[in-house]
């Protein structure tokens, strides 16, 4: 397996001595060649500086980025055979989409009619063949990001960024990019880097996951992985929902301080069937609120005692339950879950 | 609180009541409001600016009779016949070689400055820059000239400082230069071209900086990303993306250059300017229908410019 991107140790700093901002803190990781791979986080986690420092927008205080097993660090973008699709498109408005797509070709000295040929060849990709001669300011957001897209794709880079790029676009747009961009990726079989802060996205595209948390790598692995496999509290709430649990409430069931997490799916209204599993834990609250999803029902139940107050949500499927059999607010619930669902958690990132 | 009772409040309470009716109908009849608003500039504009404009073009076709040094209404196209006259034409060349050379100047000068306010400079840095380029324009453009005339003399600080560097043979052999040349700074034309560029430069620094200030930095990172190096990135997008401030600049420092007739009087060789000539002719001469046909120049001049400007794609941008 050939390493496409490789971070070591790689630490970015803004500031004086006085007031460091530590946007990317010692972060070690490695992206394998032809992988489908996310950056995902919260705004400000660092993870927009990593991709920022592979394109050579920025250069690390310390560490080493390589590219291929070329040391990165030091070079500029233009020497680096990786390309950005920018989060608001960034394209030239003084140019036509053609020209758009064509300029990374004709300024690395390209042929004129074959890099408008090549040009061609990338909008047909991205289905907007005969878009070629309209200004940018002439085409929609979502027709923006595929002009954008090709732009990127015609130089045939071996490593494709993509910062946000669906972000700006309304939900519908975005399910049928998320569709198109993974099926680009399978059929051009090149690196993509992608970040977002959308961890559906992230889990839904990605071969693996790189969950960001304030400059540093809280876990890597394969969506699977994340969401039953949570390593820190972190990740288990950023990832999906999770309740987490830790002190009191996890001593409380568990018997033990170390915090825990419990996905919504997995826990259910105790009956005699259930509870009388062997391994099963209980606890008991009150409900707080009923949020309807169409096909699920969110059920928000307080199991706090005395002063202390926490939250469990869990999820009922509507076709098993009928508005009728759905519990009421204020209603008492005794929960329950098989124990082996439980994630135990570190409070430390694991990387 | 019994308003009712007190008359004084009551008459407020109907003016507010007026006043309110009054901005409710204007608010809800836009076109009205908009009518109110243009009509007190409209009016300055039309009538005083434009309408003393064509009274002054008008004048252009009267005929101006040398013998008895009076000016008749009839229409003739003479007084433009006679700017093609070797030593009118040639005015106007002159003017027009130093407009040209003042902006190229101004362009070449402003736009580093313009590019580091704007991309590196800290907010500080930015606010020095301002003060800087716009401060002298505060001080009295004539005050302005004249200092100059005492810098570029003989006894002045920059022939001192040349002189201090042991440049005065290399300033001398410039100043031998003919058409650049002259006796002195003072009375050379590349002393005059010097004042114009000091004098007019504000005027093309602010609308680049103003051009360069809406050029998002993702596109020169993304021309770089696609593999521009900086001089192809600078050609390619930087460029295009500023031009139209290069040209609303240069407009400015090409037409002022074009209609100054001040500084031409006070420093360089003698010979006239567009601008000079036409304070002449109505002034002095009194023949007005030639110094009309003069200011007929430099705005054909500057229309050429701004329709070469156009087809270069000047304004595909904006």
């Amino acid at each position: 397996m050939t390493i496409a991107v490789e971070f070591t140790s790689v630490s970015r700093h803004y500031g004086d001595a006085k007031q460091t901002i530590r946007a990317v803190d010692n972060i070690s990781i490695a992206v394998a060649e032809g992988e489908f791979f996310s950056m995902l986080g919260p705004s400000g986690s660092g993870k927009t500086t990593c991709l920022r420092l592979i394109a050579g927008f920025e250069q690390p205080s310390t560490g080493s980025i390589r590219i291929f097993g070329k040391e990165a660090t030091g070079s500029p973008p233009y020497e680096r055979e990786v390309n950005t699709v920018f989060q608001d498109y960034a394209l030239f408005p003084h140019m036509n989409v053609l020209d758009n797509v064509a300029y990374g070709l004709r300024v690395k000295g390209v042929e004129k009619t074959e890099s408008y040929q090549r040009a061609e060849e990338a909008l047909t990709l991205v289905a907007l063949a005969d878009y070629g001669l309209r200004k940018p300011s002439q085409l929609s957001g979502g027709q923006r990001q595929r002009v954008a897209l090709a732009r990127a794709l015609v130089n045939k880079p071996r490593v494709l960024l993509l910062d946000e790029p669906l972000g700006a676009l309304d939900l519908k747009l975005r399910e049928q990019m998320q569709l198109e961009l993974k099926t680009l990726h399978r059929k051009l079989g090149i690196t993509f880097i992608y970040v977002t802060h959308d961890q559906g996205e992230a889990l839904s595209m990605s071969d693996r996951v790189a969950v960001f948390n304030r400059g540093r790598v809280e876990q890597v692995d394969q969506p699977r992985q994340l969401y039953t496999h949570p390593k820190t509290s972190f990740v288990a709430d950023f990832v999906g929902t999770a309740n987490v649990l830790s002190g009191a409430f996890a001593r409380h069931i568990t018997g033990s301080n170390v915090p825990f997490s419990i996905r919504p799916e997995h826990i259910s209204i105790a009956s005699n069937t259930n509870a009388a599993q062997p391994n099963t834990m209980q606890v008991t609250g009150e409900v707080v609120d009923i949020q309807y999803h169409g096909a699920t029902s969110k059920i928000e139940v307080d199991i706090g005692h005395e002063s202390l107050t926490q939250r469990l949500i869990m999820v009922l499927s509507n076709t098993e339950f009928t508005e009728a059999q759905l519990p009421k607010i204020k209603q008492k619930l005794t929960l329950c879950w098989p124990k082996d669902r439980i994630v135990m958690l570190g409070t430390q990132p694991a990387y | 609180m019994q308003s009712a009772a007190n008359p004084s409040q009551t008459t407020t309470n109907v003016n507010n009541k007026t006043l309110r009716w009054l901005a409710n109908a204007l608010y809800c009849k836009n076109n009205m409001f908009l009518l109110l608003l243009l009509t007190p500039p409209l009016l300055w504009f039309g009538i005083i600016y434009l309408g003393s404009l064509f009274a002054l073009l008008w004048q252009s076709f009267y005929t101006f009779d040398s013998f008895s040094m009076l000016v008749t209404p009839d229409l003739t196209l003479e007084n433009y016949r006679s700017l093609f006259d070797a030593t009118n034409f040639d005015i106007i060349l002159r003017t027009l070689t130093m407009a040209v050379c003042v902006t190229i100047a101004s362009a070449l000068i402003g736009f580093p400055i313009a590019y580091y306010m704007t991309r590196y400079g800290s907010r500080a840095e930015k606010g020095f820059f301002y003060i800087a380029v716009i401060l002298p324009m505060w001080a009295s453009y004539i005050v302005k000239a004249y200092a100059w005339t005492v810098i570029l003399s003989q006894q002045g600080i920059l022939y001192w400082c040349i002189n201090h560097l042991g440049l005065l043979t290399a300033l001398n052999h410039i100043l031998q230069i003919p058409s650049i040349g002259g006796n002195t700074l003072a009375t050379s034309n590349l002393g005059r071209f010097i004042v114009f560029t000091y004098i007019w430069l504000p005027f093309m620094i602010l609308p680049i900086q103003a051009a360069l200030e809406r050029v998002p930095s993702n596109l020169l990172q993304a021309s770089a990303d696609l593999g521009a190096k900086p001089a192809q990135t600078f050609r390619r997008v930087l460029f295009p993306l500023v031009f139209p401030g290069v040209v609303a600049g240069s407009i400015f420092t090409f037409s002022l250059t074009l209609g100054d007739y001040i500084i031409p009087q006070l420093v360089g060789p003698s010979g006239l300017f567009i601008g000079t000539m036409v304070y002449t002719m109505q002034g002095s001469v009194g023949n007005m229908p030639l110094a009309a046909a003069f200011t007929v120049v430099p705005i054909i001049l500057v229309s050429i410019y701004l329709a070469l400007a156009k087809r270069a794609g000047a304004f595909d941008a904006l």
